[in-house]
Order: C-alpha cells, then sequence, then structure tokens
C-alpha cells in the first residue's frame, strides 16, 4: 500500500465543516419539535374511536415506516413541483424529515401514555383532581421519563439520518465532504473525517441526554 | 337523611351483570365492612359509589350529591369521598408531603405552607413523620399503604372507601395498617371498607355486609353477622375464609 | 430525449427492486455471521473482547451509514481491492447490520435469566448443554421478532446505496425519473414497491412477537 493520508490538508475547511454542524443540529432540532407535534396530533388520531380519525392516522404510520426516507425525500423535493410546489431544498428537507419522524413519534408517545397505568389516574381522579390536572401533576411527569430515552435515541438516529439531505443540496454536515471532496480529490479522507465527526456529535448529545435523565428524573432534590 | 344512599343500582361490563340491584343505607359515622366471594361484586360496588364506574341503572346519593346524574359534580364528590386502593397508588415522581399536598393545592386551593401543615399533621398521625421526605419507592408496602390513607385523610372528606388495602401486603405488614384504619375509626370517621380481615371486622366496623353473586346476601350488626350467619352461602364462605 | 412513464419502466423498476432484495439478502447473510461474532465477543467473560464489541457497535451506531458506504466505497481501493458499488455496498451493509444483529441477539441470549442456567447446571448439564438445550431455545424466540423487524430497517436503508451509484430501486427510479419527468409518479411507484415489501415483514414480525409471545 503505498497511499500518503492525507488528513492534515482538511484542517483548512473548519470553518465549513462548523458551518455543517450547525445545520445538522439546526436540521434535527426543527425535525425533533415538528415531528413531535406531527406525532401527539397522529397519535391522539390513531387512539381515537372514530374511524375517520384512527384509519388514516395508522395509514400514515404504516406508509412512513415502511418506505425509506430518502424515497420520501425525492417525493416531497422532486415529486411535488409537479403539483405545482416548488420548496427550496432546505424545506424540503425539513418537511420530509418532520413527515417521517412524525410517525416514530406517534408510536413513542403512544407507548409513553399507554406505560402510565390507569391506577395512577384513578388515584388522582378519586382525591378530586380534574382530568385536566390528573394529566398535567400525574400522568404528564411519568409519561414523559417513561419516553425520554426513546425520544434521546432517537434524536441521535435523526441527527445521524439528515445526511441524505445531502444528496438534495442541503449544505448540512455530510455535504460538506462532497465539498472538501471536490476542492482537494482527497475523497477517502473526506468522508472519514465527516462521518468520524458525527460520531463525536452521537457521543456528545448520549451524553448530555444521559445527564439531562439523571438531573430531571433520577436526582431528587435534598431538602 | 344517609349520608350515602344507594337505590337498586345495576352494573354491567358488557353482557355480565355485575351488581344487580343493591340497595344500601350507610349512617354519618358508621362503620361498614364488605365481606363476600371474588367476584362477587365488592370492589364494583366501592368504584360506583366513588364515581369512578357508572351504572346502568339505580341512583347513589353521597352527602347529597346524586352521582349518577348525568351532571353529577364527580370532583366535588371525590373531594368528599376519599378512596384509597389495593395497590396504594401513590404518585411515584412525588414524595410523601407532595403526594400528600398535591390535591390540597389544587383541589382545595390550600397555599403551599397551609398545604404543607396539613401534611406533616396526617403524615404524623399514620406514624410516618419521619419520612416526610422520602419517595415511595423508598417506603415498604405498608408504610405506603399508610401515606394513601393519609393523602385520603388529609381532604378530610366525609366518607372513606377502603378496597382491601392490605391485601397486597405481607402478612407482618398487615397490622400497622389495620392500627391506623383503627384510629381513623375511632376519630369518628364513616368508613366502608372491603377486607378479608374477619377479626378486624368483627372487632372495629359496626355493620357487615356479605355479598353474593352482585347482590347484599346479608347485612347486620357484625358480631351478629359473623358469629351466627343466616344464609348457607355465607356459612360456608365463613369457614372458608376462616380456615 | 424525454418520454412517458410507461408500463415498461415499472417493469424496469421491479427488475431494479431485484437488487434491492439481493442487496439485503447478502447483508442479511454477512451481517448474521458477523454479528453471530459480536454477539459472542459481547457475552464472553472476557473483558478486552466486550470493549472490541462496543466499540465494534458504538462506531457503526454512532455514524451515518451513508458515511460507512463512502467509506468503504472510497477506502477499498486505497488497500488495493477494486471494488465496485455492489461490493462496496454488500460489505458495508454487512458490516452495519452485524453491529444491530449483535445487539439484538445479545439482548435475546441475556434475556435468559441466570436462573435457567442455574436449573440446568442444577440437572447436572455442561456448559454446552445448557446453552443449546436450555437457553438457546428460549433465546431464539425472543430474537426472532427483532430480527425480522430489523430486516426492514436493511431493506430501507439498501436505498442509500443509490447515493454510490448502485443501481438499486432508487436509483433506478432517479434514472427514469430523469428520462421521463415524471418524478412523481416514477418516486411513488418506487415508494409502493418499498412498501410492499417492508410491510410484508413488518406484519410478519408483528405476527412472530404475538405467537411466540402467546406460546411462552
Ligand atoms: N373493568 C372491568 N371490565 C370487565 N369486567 C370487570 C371489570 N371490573 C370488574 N369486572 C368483573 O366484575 C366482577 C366483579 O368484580 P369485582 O372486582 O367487583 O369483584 P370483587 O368482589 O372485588 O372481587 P375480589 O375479591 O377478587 O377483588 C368480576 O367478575 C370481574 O371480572
Ligand atoms: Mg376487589
Amino acid at each position: 500500500m503505498n497511499y500518503n493520508f492525507r488528513f492534515e490538508i482538511l484542517l483548512r475547511y473548519q470553518a465549513e465543516i462548523l458551518q455543517g454542524v450547525l445545520l445538522t443540529l439546526q436540521l434535527s432540532v426543527l425535525t425533533m419539535v415538528f415531528g413531535l407535534i406531527i406525532g401527539l396530533g397522529v397519535a391522539i388520531a390513531a387512539g381515537s374511536p372514530s374511524k375517520w380519525l384512527s384509519v388514516p392516522a395508522r395509514f400514515y404510520v404504516e406508509t412512513i415506516r415502511n418506505t425509506p426516507l430518502l424515497v420520501q425525500l425525492f417525493i416531497v423535493f422532486f415529486g411535488l413541483p409537479s403539483l405545482g410546489l416548488r420548496l427550496s431544498a432546505d424545506l424540503a428537507a425539513v418537511i420530509a424529515l418532520s413527515i417521517n419522524m412524525g410517525a416514530y413519534g406517534a408510536e413513542i408517545l403512544r407507548a409513553g401514555f399507554e406505560s402510565v397505568r390507569r391506577s395512577q389516574i384513578e388515584a388522582g381522579r378519586s382525591l378530586g383532581l380534574t382530568a385536566a390536572q390528573t394529566f398535567r401533576h400525574v400522568v404528564l411527569f411519568q409519561a414523559t421519563k417513561a419516553i425520554y430515552p426513546a425520544l434521546a435515541s432517537q434524536f441521535v438516529l435523526i441527527m445521524l439520518a439528515t445526511c441524505v439531505v445531502s444528496s438534495i443540496g442541503v449544505t448540512e454536515l455530510f455535504h460538506q465532504a462532497a465539498f472538501i471532496d471536490s476542492r482537494t480529490y482527497r475523497s477517502f479522507e473526506a468522508y472519514t473525517l465527516i462521518t468520524l465527526s458525527y460520531l463525536i456529535l452521537t457521543l456528545a448529545f448520549r451524553a448530555l441526554f444521559s445527564f439531562i435523565y439523571w438531573a430531571v428524573f433520577v436526582r431528587r432534590p435534598a431538602r | 337523611m344517609s349520608l350515602v344512599e344507594l337505590t337498586q343500582i345495576r352494573k354491567s361490563f358488557g353482557p355480565v351483570e355485575v351488581l344487580k340491584g343493591v340497595s344500601l343505607k350507610v349512617e354519618k359515622g358508621e362503620i361498614v365492612a364488605i365481606i363476600g366471594r371474588s367476584g362477587s361484586g365488592k370492589s364494583t360496588l366501592l368504584r360506583c359509589i366513588n364515581g369512578l364506574e357508572q351504572v346502568q341503572a339505580g341512583r347513589i346519593l353521597v352527602a347529597g350529591i346524586d352521582v349518577t346524574a348525568r351532571n353529577a359534580d364527580l370532583n366535588a364528590l371525590r373531594e368528599r369521598a376519599g378512596m384509597v386502593f389495593q395497590s396504594y397508588n401513590l404518585f411515584p415522581h412525588l414524595d410523601v408531603e407532595r403526594n400528600v399536598t398535591l390535591a390540597l393545592k389544587l383541589v382545595k386551593k390550600l397555599d403551599r405552607e397551609a398545604a404543607g401543615k396539613v401534611a406533616r399533621d396526617v403524615v404524623t398521625r399514620v406514624g410516618l413523620a419521619e419520612k416526610l421526605h422520602a419517595y415511595p419507592d423508598e417506603l415498604s408496602g405498608g408504610q405506603q399503604q399508610r401515606v394513601a390513607i393519609a393523602r385520603s385523610l388529609a381532604m378530610q372528606p366525609a366518607l372513606m372507601l377502603f378496597d382491601e388495602i392490605t391485601s397486597a401486603l405481607d402478612p407482618e405488614l398487615v397490622g400497622e395498617v389495620l392500627r391506623v384504619l383503627e384510629g381513623v375509626a375511632k376519630e369518628g370517621m364513616t368508613m366502608m371498607l372491603v377486607t378479608h380481615e374477619m377479626n378486624f371486622a368483627k372487632n372495629v366496623a359496626d355493620r357487615v355486609i356479605f355479598m353474593h353473586e352482585g347482590r347484599i346476601h346479608e347485612d347486620g350488626p357484625a358480631r351478629e353477622i359473623l358469629q351466627t350467619p343466616r344464609t348457607a352461602e355465607l356459612g360456608s364462605f365463613l369457614s372458608a375464609v376462616l380456615h | 430525449m424525454i418520454r412517458e412513464f410507461a408500463g415498461a419502466d415499472v417493469v424496469y423498476l421491479l427488475l431494479a427492486a431485484r437488487w434491492t432484495v439481493a442487496l439485503a439478502i447478502m447483508a442479511m447473510l454477512g451481517g448474521g455471521l458477523l454479528g453471530l461474532v459480536i454477539a459472542a465477543l459481547r457475552i464472553v467473560p472476557f473483558k478486552p473482547a466486550n470493549w472490541l464489541a462496543i466499540l465494534y457497535i458504538n462506531l457503526i451506531q454512532g455514524t451515518p451509514l451513508l458515511g460507512q458506504l463512502f467509506i468503504f466505497f472510497f477506502g477499498l481501493p486505497l488497500i488495493g481491492i477494486q471494488v465496485d458499488a455492489w461490493t462496496a455496498a454488500a460489505i458495508s451493509l454487512s458490516i452495519y447490520a452485524a453491529a444491530f444483529f449483535g445487539e439484538i441477539w445479545r439482548g435475546a441470549l441475556q434475556s435468559v435469566s441466570i436462573r435457567q442456567w442455574e436449573a440446568g447446571a442444577s440437572l447436572g448439564l455442561t456448559y454446552g448443554q445448557r446453552l443449546f438445550y436450555v437457553v438457546l431455545p428460549q433465546a431464539l424466540r425472543v430474537a426472532v421478532a427483532p430480527t425480522v423487524g430489523f430486516l426492514v430497517q436493511l431493506i430501507k436503508n439498501t436505498s442509500l446505496t443509490a447515493l454510490i451509484g448502485f443501481v438499486e430501486l432508487t436509483r433506478a427510479g432517479q434514472i427514469i425519473s430523469g428520462a421521463t419527468f415524471a418524478p412523481l409518479r416514477v418516486y411513488l411507484v418506487v415508494a409502493v414497491v418499498y412498501f410492499v415489501i417492508c410491510f410484508s415483514l413488518s406484519q410478519m414480525s408483528r405476527r412472530l412477537e404475538r405467537k411466540l409471545h402467546v406460546a411462552r
């Protein structure tokens, strides 16, 4: 093997990488927020006794979960313009990612609410709390604690998944690999460096999320 | 007017009728033990009184509130009728004090300080003053159940409903909970309790109701009912639980 | 040259879907074998082996599959192995799948409680006998449904190989879309094909889960 690995020439592209990281994080956070909002609506609709709500909600969840994100992205970005809906790459990315996350979010939220035992709700109600008070003070915290780990790993999954939007030209972190490659012709080094940057992000977020879990749900304030 | 008045209540789960026309009056200050075989409808009866289940027919009046009315104010009812469950159902994310103060603050609208004072008071009454800031998972089953009683007591209900509150406990923990119950009884609280502790029923209850297949099969003064059962069903039930 | 999106294009897409399935099967076999090794490394009572497995799993699950694909695609030639997109994709997806299979199977093995090992030992069974007659049959039941469930992820993830130029279903969609300028219809057909494959597997996973759970 006589290839000279030249990782050092990539150091010139710190600014691009940093910018890519920021856009990746922005995309991930937006996806998480919109996805959970969609997911909440879908979870409520899926559990509704009305077929007009529950059937479309289940259809949505199954369709999204059983097709690739990349194809969903292509439908939004390349497909919708033929219906007269032309979106910028950034907007298409956020929409496709959020629609995708909505299906997973719905499942996570449903499991979370189901995990709070009926008897807890009855205990609240039998103390005279209203349904809303019971939800707010009894169910919400316990459900949040139950879904937190799933949400945390979902965030990391989203962050890793966002790299597919580089294929429609969004200049997030993964796109920077192609950019650096085009400038340096150092494909292997560029992709390795960028891929490992994701590892750093993953590990950092996992650590942050465990800390938050500990601080919010485990630690008990001394009084 | 009696504190609790049930007239011909009927309750079904799907096709199965669980309460088949139950009528019953409980006076203020009375302590009523409800006994009967598993599945005879004891829990369902208590849950109907508390509005956790809706009846198909009949009328339930508790402290003047019509529980069966379509627009019944269930929150007002539950302020007056406390309930303690077999599985404690403490809120796992709140410490003892906040388990007690939650409803005081939200329902009775007490401020922090007043609620805290009530909490210290009732928690002391059940003998757990030193556990005020413990979390449910740091307490034994017996202690958790005593907190659940305290939580209900704190609301100063006119009536307390207890559903087999010692059944989930290890035998050595039953005594401490029963002693707390006895204390509450002595203070003049009106109580309806489903129990399998026949000695407790005999010594503490004024009156025993024997449920059988969704009906009240026998009803009378505790000692009389338990010592001289009038029906064969009660006789065989008693010999089964006592031996 | 622009033409209509026609029946022949659908046939072309369906033929391309064979490569999607073939790639998933390759990754399942390669990833399955390597996954067994990972699961074993993860549970043997030898710390460095455990660390190695954990490192592997974190490396694979902590980075995007798309990045891994590019690294193999550009990296293998550097160490003297000339690869086409198919080989790079198959190797990369196998390595990816192994990390997940390893975790699923380790979880299944560890879900069999220590008491079952002890019960086996108390009957005088050897380690191997305990493993093969007591623990593995139980672990297998637990593992089947999530394993089939992961195949859905694998099928969906083969779509990423389109981006290194491997002509499977998604890449075929791109090609047809470019030729017909009917991207919406083309990608909807592509999505339907994925859906049929993945939904069948999902349903199978659910049925297995229910069946194996009830039978316990
Ligand atoms: N939510 C429900 N849905 C359907 N059936 C129910 C429900 N709750 C109770 N039942 C049925 O109603 C009958 C009476 O139940 P209930 O819990 O009132 O009995 P119980 O006398 O309290 O018995 P135990 O001593 O076992 O607690 C039982 O046959 C039970 O299966
Ligand atoms: Mg009961």
